[in-house]
């Protein structure tokens, strides 16, 4: 632990996201770069599934997925048969910090200095660059977006669209500040030179390190799905390629990919397909005139094993990152990314990160919700992610020594006088005669309703009682 | 106890009941078994879509067609494979409107600078294509490595008509990929590109910054 | 989230009709014009004085055990087999889509999940199983719809309010940009994170006034209360009812008498 001290220090308090949450919201640049963003990406999937038998294909997606999981460790052992078979050394991780240690390990036997990017969030999730950099290690972004926000010092605000927060005119500014590249508001022109930068970084990296959005077992064939490039460089031009990922990107066959690829790019960023979509399944072979001499996989569990541990919590790990859930979401939309404070913003956020940090420290995030079931809505693979809302918030609230935790800080939100308050609401609403009777008591001394209702008439006038009740009114009518 | 065995084994000893195993059914990709015709329409419309060129050739026209190709970009230079067909046929035309080809015959670390920064263009053959998303398939080889299709800023690449799968199940299925992969394989469905800057598109940012598929009729 | 599939019955002679606490409290009209137009059809409607709240909100606040009994209180409210008709597809949802769950292996599973079939959201109960016809009797006018979140998702009821304004003649009904989108209400989200909330409900206000409309109809209270509340207070030229409440005014006579 001694060795990653320093690296926690970069967290972020997840609890102060009321703060952020109203910063962001009284920011109208804030405000008008994620509602415009969010409204294009929402009509771009829309336009992308139009012909599509789109409940059948994100039925076909769910049950991919829910295969996949049902077979979780043998897949796991068969991918690690198979990609042993092919040539790549697969590395096993039970957190971010020994995910971490491992890929130190792999550069300082290589003694790598330099190691290119390629997106990914599990590595986010370890906060691998900081402690990359810790030991002397440069790790750069190539990815333009998380090159942007490691320029900035940021973390991504979506997992997809990482600078999504930041308009043209401010990354002019940064690349300006940071490169040395001209003020322009030409995004042609900031790409190129973006692009000029980072072609010089990949000719020298020593290693690469990439995500993986599937891997599949019965080839042992590392998957990424990406539209710059830069996942291919990444993991073809350095004579190391390090794939790090999580346990649950495993899917059994081939075949598999074809569904979920054609739900993740449209779901994402309304693509038919992206650019470029890589298939790895081992290092350059001895006749071969390129890529990487060594691959490895990190194979990363951090909290995972403990969600496949329940049967309703266990439908969180059938995502497969394509953002919609984010997209759609009128909460996010409203706060931005970084309100949130967790690496995977939004609803998913909201659903994976009290596993990763806790429900007392997540505390907020189960809440923050309208339960709108957006989310859901799109969800390619079908995660009820409003009914886990629902049941983190049980889990947060839950005082009762009978249930086992099945979430790390459980009852932390707990307060007795709350629960005092649900219980007495709970003991009127079951009684039905206090309950005519208090309300019709309510309706009757309606005048000496308050006009301020707490945080309710900070917004809004309060709802006016009504003079009788539609019991009575009932009553009255003979029913 | 290692880390693979603490996390196998959490993953076994679940608490939760019995998992289901649902019944995957692909049947909702698939698509009409659209003609060659059609299924080159719709490729050209994809690809064409995300900002690609096709050019619809024959096996007598299409050194022509890249000869001027290369010419109006003002290519100096084509990357081309050692053994391929494409890259005897180019070598052994003896045309003078083509310019200098380029062998890839060593190690990438040997060269790296001049792959990188010396390269205007290059041609690749394909494994096929699928007319549905407008993708090309290429397994690189020993003759015809990754990079080829990446560094230089112009990937041209030459798809047989004939091969054009409508779907990418269609495609993997004919292909047998479950049999095995080689080290490593992709589809490439345009030039590279990124919105990352406000949602605009910006061509190039890594890849080439063209590609242009001739599609041999 | 949708029932894929949904078989209306046929239409009944008797229904339940479950009043929800928010219109019993506040918006008693609104249960009185549901009443009212479903009489109009000729159905008798029972409605079970003994009726209080679904449970909902205990329920997505966390407190199961507290849901679980106030819900346990309606489950003898409806001994006949009558359907069960709500006017708000979020009281609708919780008891049609969460009372089965709610009541997982308790000794009530059965029971709960017979009432769970049988609950219908009001308005999709008048258009597709009473097939009513709406005769428009009020003057030109121009409404927006606002669909609730849970009667556009967990009852799949979208169609329903907009089909039913367009029986009235003289009502334009006007489309405002992001339908779908919440309004920010969601119960306790309202009060435990104010300011987004507060954020939702005040782009939803702008985009039913950008609209072009003064009016907004809806199918919760939850929502009316949100919207006309913040469009109350900010003086904000928009005011809102429950789309029963305006139906049955449109169908109805100037001194309020039906034919």
């Amino acid at each position: 632990m001694s060795e990653t001290a320093e690296h926690t220090d970069h967290h972020i308090d997840v609890k102060q996201f009321h703060p952020r949450a109203q910063a962001a919201i009284q920011n109208p640049k804030i405000r008008k770069n994620f509602r415009s963003a969010m409204d294009g990406l929402m009509s771009k999937r829309k336009a992308a599934f139009e012909g599509w038998d789109l409940e059948t294909l994100r039925d076909l997606g769910a049950n991919i997925r829910m295969r996949a999981l049902a077979n979780l460790p043998d897949l796991l052992e068969q991918l690690e048969k198979k990609l042993t078979e092919n040539g790549v050394k697969v590395h096993w991780a039970v957190d971010g910090d020994e995910a971490c240690r491992i890929v130190r390990d792999i550069c300082k036997a290589r003694d790598a200095k330099t190691v290119i990017k390629g997106k990914s969030m599990v590595s986010e999730e370890m906060e691998l660059n900081h402690y990359l950099q810790e030991q002397d290690i440069e790790a750069l972004e190539s990815d333009l977006g998380e090159y942007i926000v490691q320029l900035a010092d940021e973390t991504p605000s979506h997992i997809i669209m990482p600078a999504i927060h930041k308009n043209t005119g401010e990354i002019s500014q940064l690349l300006h500040d940071k490169t040395g590249t001209d003020l322009s508001n030409d995004v042609e022109y900031l790409t190129a030179s973006a692009r000029l930068q980072l072609r010089e970084k990949f000719m020298n990296a020593d290693v690469g390190v990439s995500g993986v959005n599937f891997a599949v077992a019965e080839t042992g064939t590392l998957c990424l799905v990406e539209n710059e490039g830069n996942g291919r460089m990444t993991t073809t031009v350095p004579p190391c390629h390090i794939a790090v990922t999580g346990i649950e990107k495993v899917v059994p066959t081939m075949e598999d990919l074809t569904g979920l690829l054609a739900l993740l790019t449209r779901s994402a960023t309304g693509q038919h397909i992206t650019t470029y979509f890589n298939m790895i399944s081992g290092p350059r072979k001895a006749e071969e005139l390129d890529g990487p001499e060594e691959v490895h996989l990190v194979l990363v569990d951090n909290g995972r094993s403990s969600i496949y541990q329940d049967d309703e919590l266990l439908d969180t790990l059938r995502c497969i990152r394509c953002g919609a859930c984010m997209n759609h979401c009128p909460v996010y939309t409203r706060v931005g990314g970084h309100a949130y404070g967790t690496t995977y913003p939004g609803p998913i956020g909201k659903i994976l990160m009290p596993h990763l940090i806790g429900l007392d420290e997540g505390r907020h995030l189960p809440t923050a919700s309208s339960l709108c079931g957006a989310c859901g809505e799109v969800c390619p693979v079908k995660i009820p992610i409003p009914d886990l809302l629902v049941r983190l918030r049980q889990e947060s609230v839950d005082g009762d020594k009978l249930h086992p935790a099945k979430v790390r800080g459980h009852g932390a939100k707990r307060s007795t006088m709350e629960a005092m308050i649900w219980k007495g609401w709970a003991w009127m609403h079951a009684s039905p005669g206090f309950y005519r009777f208090g309300t019709g008591a309510a309706s009757k001394l309606r005048a000496l309703q308050p006009a301020s209702a707490g945080a309710w008439t900070d917004y809004r006038t309060a709802p006016k009682l009504a003079a009788k009740t539609l019991h009575q009114r009932m009553k009255e009518r003979g029913q | 106890m290692s880390s693979r065995e603490t996390i196998l084994q959490r993953l076994r000893n679940r608490t939760g009941g019995e998992l289901t195993v649902p019944e995957c059914d692909f049947s909702v990709l698939q698509r009409p078994d659209w003609s060659t015709a059609e299924r080159v329409d719709r490729f050209e419309r994809m690809i064409e879509s995300v900002h690609g060129e096709v050019h619809r050739c024959t096996d007598d026209n299409w050194m022509n067609r890249l000869a001027e190709i290369l010419a109006t970009r003002g290519a100096r230079n084509l990357l081309v494979a050692k053994t391929h067909e494409i890259s005897q046929s180019l070598r052994n035309a003896g045309r003078n409107d083509l310019p200098e080809l380029l062998i890839y015959d060593e190690p990438v670390h040997s060269w790296k600078g001049h792959l990188f920064n010396e390269v205007d263009a290059s041609i690749t053959s394909t494994r096929g294509g699928i007319a549905e998303t407008g993708s090309l398939i290429l397994w690189p080889t020993v003759d015809e490595p990754r990079l080829m299709s990446l560094v230089p800023p112009v990937h041209i690449a030459i798809l047989k008509a004939s091969e054009l799968y409508t779907t990418f199940h269609e495609a993997m299925k004919a292909q047998n990929w479950s049999a095995g992969m080689p080290t490593n394989a992709l589809l490439i469905s345009g030039p590279s590109k990124t919105a990352d800057i406000e949602q605009t598109l910006a061509y190039g940012v890594h890849g080439p910054k063209e590609l242009i598929v001739l599609v041999i009729e | 989230m949708v029932d894929t599939i949904r078989v209306y019955p046929s239409k009944p002679a008797k229904v339940y009709f479950y009043g929800t606490c928010l219109v019993d409290m506040f918006y008693p009209d609104a249960g009185i014009a549901g009443v009212e137009l479903l009489e109009r059809e000729g159905i008798e409607v029972l409605f079970p004085q003994n009726q209080t709240c679904c449970g909902q909100p205990a329920y997505t606040s966390g407190y199961h055990d507290q849901a679980r009994s106030v819900a346990k209180a309606q489950l003898d409210l409806f001994p006949g087999d009558w359907p069960i008709v709500v006017p708000s597809g979020s009281c609708g949802g919780m008891m049609r889509k969460h009372y089965p769950a709610l009541f997982k292996d308790t000794t009530d599973e059965v029971k709960a999940a017979g009432i769970a079939g049988r609950v219908w959201e009001l308005t999709d109960f008048l258009l597709n199983v009473c097939h009513i016809k709406l005769d428009d009797l009020g003057e030109p006018t121009t409404v927006a719809m606002h669909t609730s979140c849970s009667a556009r998702r967990e009852m799949g009821v979208a169609e329903v309010g907009p089909k039913l304004l367009g029986q009235l003649k003289n009502v334009n009904l006007v489309e405002q940009i992001r339908p779908e989108e919440c309004c920010g209400f969601g119960g306790t989200f309202a009060v435990r994170h104010p300011e987004i909330s507060g954020a939702m409900v005040s782009e939803k206000v702008d985009t039913l006034v950008e609209a072009g409309t003064k009016e907004f109809v809806t199918t919760d209270c939850g929502c009316l209360m949100n919207i006309a509340g913040y469009a109350e207070k900010n003086q904000k030229p928009l005011e809102g009812q429950h789309i029963l409440s305006f139906l049955w005014a449109r169908t109805q006579d100037k001194g309020g008498q039906q034919s």
